[in-house]
């Protein structure tokens, strides 16, 4: 009789949590993929590729399923290396690769475009303005120097052309490389 | 707590924490009397000589300018003009070494003096300020191009200008000067106290405040006299105090002199105005006074030059723009054994890369230390953990946790920790026994966090417009689909439609547009012959005029001419 009751209530017990799973399932569901959402909210979206995906959101995707690596966001450097690495729980590791470039802003050569807007179709955040036949021109404060329009170009007059230092946007250097290393080096 | 009885103040003051005391220095350059320093041949105007946005420049290459004359318009709200220090020409308007920690150029009007400083036209004196309005006196204020000259140079008309939601009720005046060496603020209550206290009474009346609270260390003791005595020539005596507070740095920090003289502290992130409390310093009052009750724009301010390396250390009245080269020069120059020179004080000031830099609103000290004043600290060792830091720190940060987190790069941990506190007063670094260049990494991290905010920011930016170009792609195509769908739509549908309304009977079998070509062809022929059967012509021949006759003649005889050779053939066979 004893172990019938027991029986009885565990199975009352999982049919009454069942029915509460189930209905919070359907009632507070989220719809999409909430790790990829704040994945995407800390890389750089430059949608330049150069993590093998094609943009900055199928990268963050791969990246909430576990398929890619954390450090493969050149633009987003060693910040979003280790961004990443906090909020996924993982170990920062190294740049995938070394040569990570200074910020950069495409700029068209006027006397060489020939109008033909290609460039046009492969900027992904449209910092293009231009019609066919018509020299084309950078918007150069909404370009994220991706580089995708570079090979597109059949003249290749779109260069890169690094953000100079300005007061605007000087940073004060990080003290070790700046004066201590040195210093113990020659002691 | 700390009670402090200097002559006549009987005051309860209160203690910030930490602070540090340190030599003051400030006997080798204070002892000397105030003089004009020459006209340089050329003023270097830096159109950014404020926090906010730089002004804009309103003359060109070539023009003549007068001394007082606004040559920079200032651009949005937080902002300042710049006007011509002395009268001359505008020689170029372009990017030259301005006095910055990274040595970088910035945007500068260069004037060449004529020597003859003749006036602009300026505007009327305010005399009868005390019938006027706040929005005038700040209007004024703005004009006049005044900025905080503790440092800080945040513009003085947006100071005074607190939100509605603030009342301020005490003006806090701060004299205090508590980096070692410079003597500026010393020297100017000393002899122009009477502008002093002119500008203070300005700006009780352009704010409506209470009380008066006048801070001075007690290491000025000339200052405080001048003071006490101009004040007691005015009419404020009541509410407002001359108050004498011990010598330790910083008090002169904004933050920090609150606490002394009111024991109340600034919120976190916040600002003074958020307590009642508006603090400006001695030298942007006698500004105000200026430009109020003379109509006299920004244009010169006291500089001292100071530190063993100098010959002569001494105060200077500088008209901004002028360059440090051109000071040193005019007292003996320098020394030959130099470690650096430093523009602000040898706490907070930085290292200056070059002697062309000119001299700015908020500029107050040129300071040649030698290696004896100022000795190389040695490599910095490992943290030992002794806490001193946290000891000295005035506004009761950990220096030591942030010092971690910074050489981590942890920039959120940081701001955990209140980096952003942090007034970068250098106590901590003071102190430290392992000489670790602590500000150096709270600099690093507080521009290093600003530089991540606008990536952050235009990392948005950059996704609302890739998400908008998605979204506009996907849209076309969409749109290009629905009108390819239509028109194949359209094709298939128009027979169709024609063969049902035509009255021949259609085959199954049969092509429908061949059934509609016949039924047309059908429909065609049925009218002719209903016509003919009728005798009635068709009805486009009537009532035409003679010309139209003439030519359908014509063409009726083109016709016969074409059809009568063929026929003439057939009759000669048969």
């Amino acid at each position: 009789m004893d172990i019938l009751t027991a029986v009885a209530a565990i199975a009352v017990l999982a049919a009454v949590f069942g029915l509460l799973l189930g209905y919070t399932a359907i009632r507070f569901r989220v719809e999409g993929d909430p790790v990829a959402d704040q994945i995407d909210g800390l890389l750089p979206q430059t949608q330049c590729g150069q993590c093998g995906y094609p943009g900055c959101r199928p990268y963050a995707e791969a990246l909430a399923k576990g398929e890619a690596e954390i450090n493969q966001c050149v633009p987003g450097g060693e910040a979003t290396v280790l961004a990443l690495a906090d909020l996924l729980g993982k170990d920062p590791v190294a740049l995938d690769e070394a040569a990570v470039k200074p910020k950069a802003v495409a700029v068209i050569d006027d006397k060489e475009c020939i109008g033909c807007t290609l460039c046009l179709q492969a900027c992904p955040v449209d910092a293009i303005l231009g019609a066919a036949k018509q020299l084309h021109g950078i918007i150069a404060s909404e370009c994220t120097g991706c580089e995708l329009c570079l090979p597109p170009c059949p003249v290749e007059c779109i260069h890169m052309l690094p953000i100079p230092q300005e007061l605007t946007n000087w940073r004060w250097p990080y003290p070790a490389a700046a004066s201590v290393e040195p210093v113990r080096a020659a002691a | 707590m700390q009670q402090f009885q200097p002559g006549t103040a009987q005051r309860r003051l209160w203690r910030f924490h930490g602070g540090v005391h340190l030599p003051d220095e400030k006997v080798l350059s204070n002892t000397t009397p105030v003089t004009p320093a020459p006209l340089p041949r050329l003023l270097t105007i830096p159109l950014q000589q404020h926090i906010g946005v730089p002004a804009k420049p309103i003359v060109r290459v070539g023009d003549r300018v007068l001394t007082g004359q606004k040559i920079g318009e200032p651009q949005g709200y937080v902002s300042a003009p710049v006007h011509a220090s002395s009268s001359g020409t505008v020689v170029a308007i372009e990017k030259r070494p301005v006095p910055h920690p990274s040595g970088l150029s910035g945007p500068c009007i260069v004037v060449e003096t004529d020597g003859l400083d003749e006036w602009a036209e300026l505007p009327e004196p305010l005399a009868n300020y005390a019938e006027l309005d706040a929005a005038t006196l700040r209007e004024r204020v703005r004009w006049a191009g005044i900025v905080g000259m503790g440092g800080a140079a945040f513009p003085t008309a947006v100071k005074l200008n607190p939100s509605a939601d603030q009342v301020i009720r005490t003006l806090v005046i701060n004299g205090v000067e508590c980096e070692p060496y410079i003597t500026c603020d010393d020297l100017l209550m000393r002899t122009q106290a009477e502008r002093v206290v002119a500008g203070i009474r300005i700006i009780r009346h352009l704010l409506g405040v209470e009380e008066c609270l006048i801070g001075i260390e007690d290491n000025k003791p000339e200052a405080l006299a001048a003071m006490r005595r101009a004040l007691a020539a005015s009419d404020m005596q009541g509410s407002t105090a001359v108050v004498a507070i011990p010598t330790l740095y910083p008090s002169g920090g904004e933050k920090q002199l609150i606490k002394v003289l009111t024991g109340r502290e600034v919120p976190t992130h916040g600002i003074p105005a958020q307590i009642g409390i508006l603090c400006q310093n001695v030298g942007t009052t006698a500004a105000v006074a200026d430009a109020v009750l003379a109509g006299k724009p920004l244009i010169s301010r006291y500089v001292t030059l100071t530190g063993r390396g100098f010959a002569r250390p001494k105060n200077l009245e500088v008209r901004i723009g002028t360059s440090a080269a051109d000071l040193i020069a005019h007292v003996g120059g320098l020394g030959r054994d130099i470690r650096k020179l430093v523009l602000g004080g040898p706490m907070m000031g930085f290292t200056l890369h070059s002697r062309e830099v000119p001299i700015t609103k908020a500029a107050n000290c040129l300071l040649a230390l030698t290696p004896g004043e100022s000795p190389d600290p040695g490599p910095a060792l490992p943290c030992i953990r002794c806490g001193n830091c946290a000891a000295a720190c005035p506004a009761s940060l950990l220096p030591q946790q942030l010092y971690w987190y910074a050489r981590a790069k942890e920039l959120n941990k940081l701001q955990d920790y209140n980096l952003f506190d942090c007034i970068e007063c250098g106590c901590c670094a003071h102190v430290c026994p392992s000489h670790i260049p602590l500000v150096q990494y709270y600099r690093f991290a507080k521009t290093e966090s600003w530089a991540r905010e606008q990536d952050k920011r235009k990392a948005e930016h950059a996704r609302a417009r890739h998400e908008a170009r998605e979204a506009r792609l996907e849209r076309q195509e969409r749109e290009r689909q629905a009108k390819l769908r239509q028109k194949k739509e359209s094709l298939d549908q128009a027979p169709a439609a024609k063969a049902k309304t035509g009255d021949a009977p259609t085959d199954g079998g049969e092509d429908p547009r061949k059934a509609a070509i016949e039924a047309a062809k059908q429909r065609a022929a049925a009218k002719k012959a209903a016509m003919a059967e009728q005798g009635v012509a068709p009805r486009n021949t009537q009532d035409l005029t003679p010309a139209q006759q003439k030519q359908v003649e014509a063409a009726e005889a083109r016709r016969r001419a074409a059809a009568e050779p063929p026929a003439e053939n057939q009759r000669e066979e048969s």
